[in-house]
């Protein structure tokens, strides 16, 4: 499989984003996005669109908006044709915002354009970067097929995830909500900091389109593939070694990246 | 006609809660609501329909609505405050509404005559005083960049809303270089140096340009240069030479002759350290590029390097601390980029000291109380929040770093900020091999310059850095960063241009901007012709010489060869970074700057950047005494019990949790990190940061930093052995090799002239040299600042001053081989035994034996936990250790070392069954240990003597209390 990855303008998180995907066993290419503006068409070689994180435009006029009003002037044509074909689309962090402002998520009945969630600043008001559990919550998305819950770290200022009633009902109705903060037993964490760490509403960390092949996440998971990435991996490596068992090499957030691939095998 | 674009909140604004937070705090402020309203002014004529399409880009329609001409009235509301930026300020989210608005209106054309600003509205509902509404404002601004308008509420509907105000710079036409007459007094050469050039000389607006920090026998030497050349020199001249030859440019003190130091003490104790320690590790040598690039470099592999550099910003975080810490951290970052040919960014670090954050007695720059201080908490908030804003936005992770407060830091902080890099050491192209550490400006490259524009801001940077803190101070030297220009400029370069090799060498624009990178790259090919209204400007009329030394941000210099210069600019216009000529490179042995064809300035290189005359200083030593632990300092004469002793240090601002900086800081971008800031379950504080910067590879680095500034005055050349003892033992404590280990000297010193503070530096210096030769660890970069004083007045107008401690911070960096045998501080599991490990400091004045044990010790995977300790000593240590692991302990200690700092080095644990083991490598070291008792299931927390009589017995809920109160609030 290949994944385009975009590029520039303050993007950051392009490069693990190529890693994780590449040891899920896909190739990628990391492509600025005046690149592509020159050549549109390219996207259609790729089987999948990964907007990474990171802080394109300093986050200036709202996290992702200024981004999202460049692909509208430039490559709307080409992403509609793209999300209308069987291709897969993922966005992490600013990628999410992006995508949200973007109005390709949650697209409520594939109405690709409409922006009806948004994104917001964290209600502690400040960046954070912590680690925290999250619950997957259907099978409907392609990415997070048979994960239960997965511990990934989140790095924002703004995710904070808004909709109105009328939105959110439809969202849970279409199983469009795909993550929500939960506790390490599994239960929701009820918009308690620090376990829903933005204050989102109904806890809600990702969602994807209704046919399931966008996936936007607040999470990274590209920063979780590895043990050695895990905060604990100490801890956990003197608990194994203890216990006689194998010390492991990689962690939960490669499996998001391994759905991706297995999805075109 | 301008326009005016009002977005407000349909729905609930997160912001307006923090700010309430924040206006209760000023205390005596009862303030129902706020509402705050985004504000875009647009000075350019457009339809309201093309207004429309704008504020609907500006906006998020879900959450947001707008006003276009037309003023928002809120219901309730008594004020109206609404914060802008002065003229001049970058406006980052203006720029970025103004790139949003040509992409969609497809016209490039507007580039120069559009501009766009931005302003917040706050409306305030509650009935309250102008005094207190002021102070909210001045809560919310900083006077030195921040416009500030305030309307009641008839006023407001009135006057209908707040008007337009445009903060646009217009400078009148004065496009020519003025001549300087050096033929004059020494009085007057002396005001010349102090105060600046005169400019509107005999008129009535006659005014003086600023300090230059030109002492007279520098003054003299000019005078008698151009006296030799028959000529007056030109205003762009001297500002120039006054750049280049600046205490922070030239180091002028470090360079000095210093009683019989005839060769200064950094070629003597700093540079010699390293050539000696290169000398005797031959062939197992670790430096590769030291001292004389950008940052300093070692191995990180066959393949690659891994750079290093550490920065101050203090005098502009005084001023404007937000704005102060951004460029301090983006300027470290663009001398990672400066490395060699383009080092990527792999790691920030950072280190503030400020003044108590409770303190609340107002200083004043002048005897008129018109330019207060700001207040410790204040400049805190600032500083903290400008690196998370410069590290997050860049995309580098920021995990390693310390707050440590005392009162001599009121006057003037210190910021230390760092920047890791990687970079291969060749590249291969075209089938050649082509050294990406060696750079050399060649005859004939074009002298590019990339990234933002030149304004006024940072006129005179590097000048008055070199002094002290007061009256005269200059707030053009403060400036806002811009991360997101930054990190375009820095990915067309370490991503595109440097692996395709379009040029030949690269420096950043820092101090003195062009001013000093063009002259410091000419001296690579022999000379530098450049014509200076080449240079993009922010805004028409800039006389040359504030285009030749203003530092304004994210600039860098670049020399091109002709031939690729297409290839090279069609780069940057992909990744949208203004790339342009400004003149080429020469073999002319000079320096020539010329301004529409005029000659501005023509000084020989030899002369620039050597002929300033030697200084030749003299000390006076000082009594020195013994050495005392923090607590010992904190605590004197106290009659604290040893529990409440504990209490009071856990929540000490130099030893509590600072949860709340590390938090905010991106440590897990780049997928790299290893051992991350806040270590266990309890989130302690560690003290050191290891990544992995190639994701195939399962090498890591391993940073740490340490200070102990409290104990210069006491000794200063053992207090130079304690740090970098501590700043190495504490690499050591994760697993680093002590074989492949490197330091770096920062030296924020005050009143350096002083011979009693001279003494101290010479002291100091000396333990840098004889500590480091000791370990063998090469010192591969510094930086020293030596005026960190504050002269002004207090709140009853009696003069004061205020100097820094004279602080030496080491920070460390080392190569790991394999970052899976890494061990954090916190306690694993119960019944594993605590050992502490290593003599008294103090005493041997050599750690080596515990070293090696505890490397042995990692090395063979037997420790569960290993800590190096920290201030607060001994019983600090453990309780960090029992809060991380959430594990309690049961010890026994001699009451006399409980909060000893220097009594033994390392608090590891060890699973019983491998007790034996590590008992052997400590002798085989010769590393004295002491099993002192072991870790329990329940969170108790128990200290006995060894007469069983309990000393400290606490619990591991009030301990994280105490541990995490001090900050919880920030």
């Amino acid at each position: 499989m290949k994944v385009f990855i975009l590029s520039g303008y303050g993007f950051n998180c392009e490069e693990e984003t190529k890693f994780a995907f590449e040891v899920a066993g896909a190739t990628c290419d990391i492509v600025h996005i005046n690149d592509w503006i020159k050549n549109k068409k390219r996207i259609f070689d790729y089987q999948m669109l990964a907007i990474p994180g990171g802080f394109s435009y300093g986050d200036d006029t709202g996290s992702g908006n200024a981004m999202a009003n460049k692909i509208r002037n430039h490559l709307w044509e080409e992403i509609l044709e793209f999300v209308n074909q069987d291709k897969l689309v993922i966005g992490i962090c600013n990628g999410f915002q992006v995508l949200v402002n973007l109005g390709l998520l949650p697209s409520i009945e594939n109405n690709y354009g409409k922006r009806t969630v948004a994104l917001l600043h964290n209600n502690k008001g400040r960046y954070l970067n912590t680690w925290i559990n999250i619950k997957i919550e259907n099978d409907k998305c392609v990415f997070t097929k048979n994960i239960s819950q997965m511990f990934l770290p989140i790095a924002h200022g703004e995710g904070n995830f808004f909709a109105e009633e009328n939105i959110l009902q439809q969202l849970n109705s279409n199983e469009q909500i795909v993550l929500r903060y939960c506790l390490e037993n599994g239960f929701l964490a009820n918009q308690i900091f620090p376990f829903n760490p933005n204050g989102a509403i109904e806890d809600v960390a990702g969602i994807c389109s209704p046919n399931g092949k966008i996936f936007g996440l607040m999470p990274h998971p590209e920063r979780a593939i590895f043990f050695t990435q895990r905060p604990d991996w100490n801890f956990l490596k003197e608990k194994f070694k203890r216990e006689k068992k194998e010390i492991p090499k990689l962690n939960d957030g490669i499996e998001i990246f391994r759905n991706a691939v297995n999805y075109f095998k | 006609m301008p326009h005016r674009i009002e977005i407000i909140s349909k729905f609930k604004d997160e912001r307006t809660e923090i700010r309430l937070k924040k206006i209760h705090s000023l205390g005596n402020l009862e303030v129902k609501n706020i509402f705050i309203v985004d504000v875009y002014t647009i000075d350019k004529n457009f339809s309201f329909e093309n207004l429309e399409t704008f504020a609907s880009l500006l906006s998020n329609p879900v959450t947001q609505t707008f006003f276009i001409d037309k003023p928002f009235f809120p219901n309730e509301f008594s004020w109206a405050i609404e914060i802008g930026f002065l003229s001049g300020v970058t406006d980052n989210v203006g720029n970025t509404a103004k790139e949003i608005l040509i992409d969609k209106l497809s016209a490039n054309e507007y580039n120069n005559n559009l501009s766009v600003y931005t302003s917040t509205l706050t409306f305030i509902e509650e009935k309250i005083s102008l005094e207190k509404v002021q102070k909210i404002a001045d809560n919310f601004s900083n006077h030195l960049i921040n416009s500030i308008r305030i309307k009641n509420k008839s006023s407001y509907f009135q006057t209908n809303g707040m008007g337009i105000f445009i903060p646009k710079v217009e400078l009148k036409p004065n496009s020519n270089a003025d001549e300087v007459n050096l033929n004059v007094s020494d009085d007057e050469l002396l005001k010349i140096g102090k105060f600046g050039i005169l400019e509107n000389q005999n008129q009535e607006n006659e005014f003086r340009r600023g300090s230059l920090a030109l002492e007279l026998d520098y003054l003299k030497t000019i005078q008698n240069y151009f006296a030799s050349q028959k000529r007056n020199p030109k205003d762009v001249e001297i500002e120039s030479l006054a750049q280049t030859w600046s205490e922070h440019c030239k180091h002028t003190i470090f360079a000095a002759q210093i009683d019989e130091i005839e060769n200064g003490i950094f070629k003597t104790y700093i540079k010699k350290a390293t050539d000696d320690i290169r000398k005797l590790k031959g062939e197992n040598d670790i430096c590769i590029s030291i001292f004389h690039d950008n940052a300093g470099g070692i191995i990180f592999d066959e393949n690659f390097v891994v750079t290093d550099k550490v920065e101050t910003h203090n005098t502009p975080s005084a001023l404007d601390p937000f704005g102060g810490s951004v460029t301090g951290i983006l300027g470290v970052n663009r001398d990672t980029i400066g490395f060699g040919k383009g080092a990527k960014p792999i790691l920030n670090r950072y280190g503030f000291c400020f003044g108590f954050p409770n303190d609340e007695s107002q200083l004043f720059r002048d005897k008129e109380k018109n330019y207060p201080l700001l207040f410790p908490k204040k400049i805190l908030e600032g500083v903290v929040e400008g690196v998370n804003v410069g590290g997050n936005c860049s995309g580098i992770p920021t995990p390693q770093g310390f707050l440590f407060f005392d009162n001599r830091y009121k006057g003037k902080p210190l910021v230390f900020v760092g920047t890791i890099g990687l970079i291969p050491k060749t590249l291969n192209h075209e089938s050649k091999s082509i050294s990406l550490i060696e750079k050399k400006a060649q005859v004939g490259d074009y002298i590019v310059t990339i990234g933002g524009k030149v304004g006024q801001d940072g006129i005179h940077g590097a000048t008055f850095s070199s002094e002290t803190l007061s009256e005269t101070s200059p707030s053009t030297a403060v400036q806002i960063g811009d991360a997101i220009t930054q990190k375009k400029m820095s990915d067309a370069i370490i991503k595109d241009a440097r692996n395709l090799n379009l040029y030949n060498s690269i420096t950043d624009n820092g101090a003195g901007g062009l001013s000093c990178s063009v002259a410091e790259m000419a001296r690579e090919c022999g000379g530098a012709f450049v014509e200076l209204e080449k240079v993009p400007t922010k805004y028409p009329n800039l006389p040359p010489w504030k285009i030749w030394i203003s530092e304004s941000q994210e600039r860098m210099t670049l020399s091109v060869p002709k031939e690729k210069w297409n290839q090279f600019s069609e780069l940057m216009k992909k990744h949208e970074v203004e790339a342009t000529i400004i003149g080429e490179f020469t073999n002319s042995e000079k320096c020539v700057v010329s301004f529409y064809g005029k000659e501005v300035m023509n000084i020989d290189l030899e002369f620039l950047h050597n002929g300033l005359p030697k200084k030749n200083l003299k000390t006076e030593s000082q009594k020195i005494s013994k050495i005392k632990s923090f607590a010992d300092l904190y605590f004197e004469n106290s009659s604290f019990s040893h529990q409440e002793k504990l209490l009071h240090l856990l929540s000490h601002p130099n030893i509590c949790s600072t949860q709340f900086v590390s938090e905010q800081y991106d440590h897990t971008v780049q997928g790299t990190s290893i051992i991350s800031p806040l270590i266990g379950k309890g989130k302690v504080n560690g003290n050191t940061s290891v990544i992995r910067p190639i994701l195939s590879s399962w090498k890591g680095v391993s940073v740490s930093q340490s200070l102990f500034p409290h104990l210069t005055e006491i000794n200063p050349y053992l207090t130079s052995g304690i740090t970098i003892d501590k700043s190495i033992g504490n690499l050591i404590s994760i697993g680093t090799p002590l074989n492949h280990i490197a330091l770096l000297d920062n030296f924020c010193w005050c009143d350096a002239l002083n011979p009693k503070r001279l003494w101290q530096l010479k002291e100091t210096a000396l333990g840098c040299y004889d500590f480091a030769v000791q370990y063998q660890t090469p010192f591969i970069s510094g930086k020293d600042s030596m005026f960190n004083d504050f002269r002004g007045y207090d709140e009853f107008g009696n003069e004061i001053n205020i100097s820094v401690l004279p602080t030496l911070l080491i920070s460390s960096i080392g190569v790991i081989t394999d970052i899976r045998k890494c061990v954090t501080m916190d306690f694993k599991f119960e019944d594993d035994e605590i050992f502490l490990v290593g003599k008294s400091f103090l005493e041997t004045k050599n750690s080596t034996p515990s070293f090696k044990a505890i490397q042995e010790a990692i090395e063979l995977e037997i420790l569960s936990s290993s800590y190096s300790i920290q201030i607060g000593g001994i019983a600090v240590g453990l309780a960090k250790i029992s809060i991380a692991g959430s594990l309690g302990i049961e010890v026994n200690l001699d009451e006399k070392i409980l909060f000893d700092d220097f009594e033994t080095q390392f608090i590891v644990s060890v699973e019983k069954k491998h007790s034996k083991k590590f008992e052997e490598i400590c002798n085989k070291h010769n590393s004295n240990f002491k099993k002192i008792g072991k870790v329990v299931p329940e969170k108790k927390f128990t200290i006995k003597n060894f007469e069983n009589k309990t000393l400290i017995e606490s619990n591991l809920l009030e301990l994280e209390n105490y541990y995490k109160k001090p900050f919880e609030s920030f």
